[in-house]
């Protein structure tokens, strides 16, 4: 029940670009396409898991018994840029048709705030999915990110799709392009904000 | 280029919010009120001018592969540095602005700018680019922040004029998005010109 | 301008840089240390003087009590030696998330005052469990014994902000949830 809460909670309520604000320039970036959003957010997907789960774990075995969690945003943010260039050799090498489809994203994902986000996040907030208050363990926090990427991911395909239909739409001069675009998503955190409440 | 230049073309050639459209995720997110986007700013500012200045000093020295981590490390240092600062000194300010501290390491203006012009060019010069842009960037947080006050609160810097509530979907996040969408136009519209 | 990359050179760079600026981070988490106990310890106290009546002595050190398989911190005001009034921490689930209160508890379960330490409640909406001076003077001498600590619509007597029934209802639950752990105190020093 508790997992299930954390799916809904992190897909639609809180969801992380609409709601939480974080991965926005990658959002915007690469939704122009359908094809490359969802290149995009495979990528994503299996680099906030794998970030998150690998700091999450260095957080609580080295940072936390050392007394060394100043060095929280340094050390996360070295292990996600080594993380994602480990994937990408890996990648490379074992499945190239993946890194076909995912490679060109790869380098992009370090500097997308959403992974850093997450990290973060799980540490250091509490959550009360109809429990008590508490800080995430290993199990949640590992269906917490899952979940949370695959918000990106619905978030971005909903508005590449609406984007390329924007594309060939006569918009006025000045709204061309981002403004535009912003707006349309300020329409979707509309939407979006019907979510709230149910969890 | 002249020093003035320098610092001015941040505030409206290349203000890193509406011609750049960058770092985007604070510009968002910290906006509820005009104070906050200046708080943000100022932060961002901060760890602009000082990761610009050290990245001029030490680019000659580090080898071309390893520019990009050395970089985030500078970075990332400086915004601890700041984390440290804001939880001695202001507590209540980095409780409000929470998780976007320690995010200023992942905006993509502050590595591009060091990418674009601190590698390549002397500190002074650095330091000038990083108070041009970190200025147009507060000012760009406070105006978008201005708005979504007015609109969404009926106050401006905490002053209230209105009595009761304002339109409460621009302080949540629909608003954030709306309102840079606006300004975007607005901006363009008169940019042309 | 930049050096050439040869692996020595790469890791001497990389290895010189982390370790110049874990040394520059020790040093000013040392500096700072001191301040940010202190800003913390700060709020706390003011935070304590909302809650708890002014007389007195407060113990600024926290202890816990555990209820219905929940840790509740709480400090204790003691005058003339005799254990008065105890501020405990209450954390409950509100609309947006967690909503932590510091709740002032007299003897007998009145609660004195309440003061939220954190939310993550709509702004305009539920954030203004944290200013709106009505809602919050309601639970202000709200006795227990007499009263019930629910909202009007749940058949209680606290009054809901407006358009905010669960934050209310969230922000009497976790009154509730303070008073009960301030009975338990009492009744463990018996």
């Amino acid at each position: 029940m508790e997992y299930f809460l954390i799916i809904i909670s992190a897909i639609f309520v809180n969801n992380i670009v609409l709601a939480q604000f974080l991965g926005v320039c990658p959002f915007l970036g690469v939704s122009s396409r359908l094809s490359t959003a969802t290149g995009m957010s495979g990528a994503v997907c299996f680099v906030i898991t794998l970030a998150t789960v690998v700091t999450y774990l260095l957080n609580t075995y080295l940072l936390v018994p050392l007394g060394l969690e100043f060095l929280q945003t340094i050390s996360f943010i070295l292990v996600i840029a080594a993380l994602v260039q480990m994937v990408e050799i890996v990648l490379k090498k074992s499945s190239p048709s993946l890194y076909a489809a995912l490679g060109i994203f790869l380098p992009l994902i370090t500097t997308n705030c959403a992974v850093l986000g997450v990290a973060i996040t799980v540490v250091s907030k509490e959550f009360s999915f109809g429990g008590a208050p508490h800080l995430m363990n290993l199990g949640e926090a590992t269906v917490y990110a899952v979940a949370t990427s695959l918000g990106y991911g619905l978030a971005m395909i909903l508005f590449a799709g609406m984007r390329e239909h924007l594309a060939g739409n006569d918009v006025p001069k000045a709204f061309k392009g981002l403004p535009i675009a912003f707006i349309t998503v300020g329409i979707m955190a509309m939407a979006f904000l019907g979510f709230s409440g149910i969890v | 280029m002249s020093k003035l230049s320098i610092i001015t073309r941040g505030l409206v050639k290349e203000n890193p919010t509406f011609v750049l459209v960058l770092g985007m995720c604070p510009t968002l997110a910290t906006t509820t009120s005009a104070m906050n986007g200046l708080e943000m700013g100022l932060a961002t500012m901060f760890v602009l001018i000082l990761s610009n200045i050290v990245i001029s000093l030490i680019a000659p020295v580090v080898p071309d592969k390893v520019h990009i981590p050395v970089y985030i490390v500078v970075i990332a240092t400086f915004v601890t540095v700041l984390q440290l600062l804001m939880q001695a000194y202001v507590p209540q300010v980095y409780a409000t602005l929470g998780l976007f501290i320690p995010l200023i390491v992942v905006n993509c203006i502050v590595l591009g700018r060091a990418e674009a012009f601190a590698g390549k060019n002397g500190a002074l010069d650095s330091a000038l680019d990083g108070i041009g842009i970190g200025v147009g960037f507060t000012l760009s947080l406070t105006l978008i922040g201005m708005v979504r006050e007015v609109l969404g609160s009926g106050s401006l810097f905490g002053w209230k004029f209105l009595a009761g509530d304002g339109i409460l979907a621009f302080v949540m996040a629909p608003g954030a998005f709306l309102v840079l969408g606006y300004l975007l136009v607005l901006f363009n519209k008169l940019a042309k010109k | 301008m930049a050096a050439k990359s040869n692996l020595i050179n790469m890791a001497a760079c990389l290895t010189g840089v982390c370790l110049v600026c874990s040394a520059i981070l020790g040093g000013v988490f040392s500096m700072t240390k001191e301040p940010i106990e202190e800003a913390s310890r700060k709020a706390l106290l003011e935070a304590l003087s909302v809650v708890l009546p002014a007389r007195g002595e407060v113990n600024p050190e926290a202890r816990s009590v555990e209820l219905d398989g929940r840790t509740y911190e709480y400090y204790e005001q003691t005058l003339d030696t005799a254990a008065v009034c105890w501020a405990v921490k209450s954390t409950v689930g509100g609309f947006g998330g967690p909503l932590t209160l510091l709740v002032g508890v007299e003897k007998g379960g009145v609660v004195h005052a309440t003061r939220v330490l954190s939310h993550s409640e709509t702004p305009g909406l539920g954030a203004k469990c944290e200013t709106d001076a009505a809602f919050i003077d309601q639970f202000k001498g709200f006795d227990t014994a007499t009263k019930s600590l629910k909202v009007r619509k749940d058949g209680g007597d606290v009054d809901a902000i407006t358009a905010s029934t669960i934050t209310s209802r969230a922000y009497a639950e976790a009154v509730a949830c303070a008073v009960r752990a301030a009975a338990k105190i009492q009744e463990e020093a018996r």
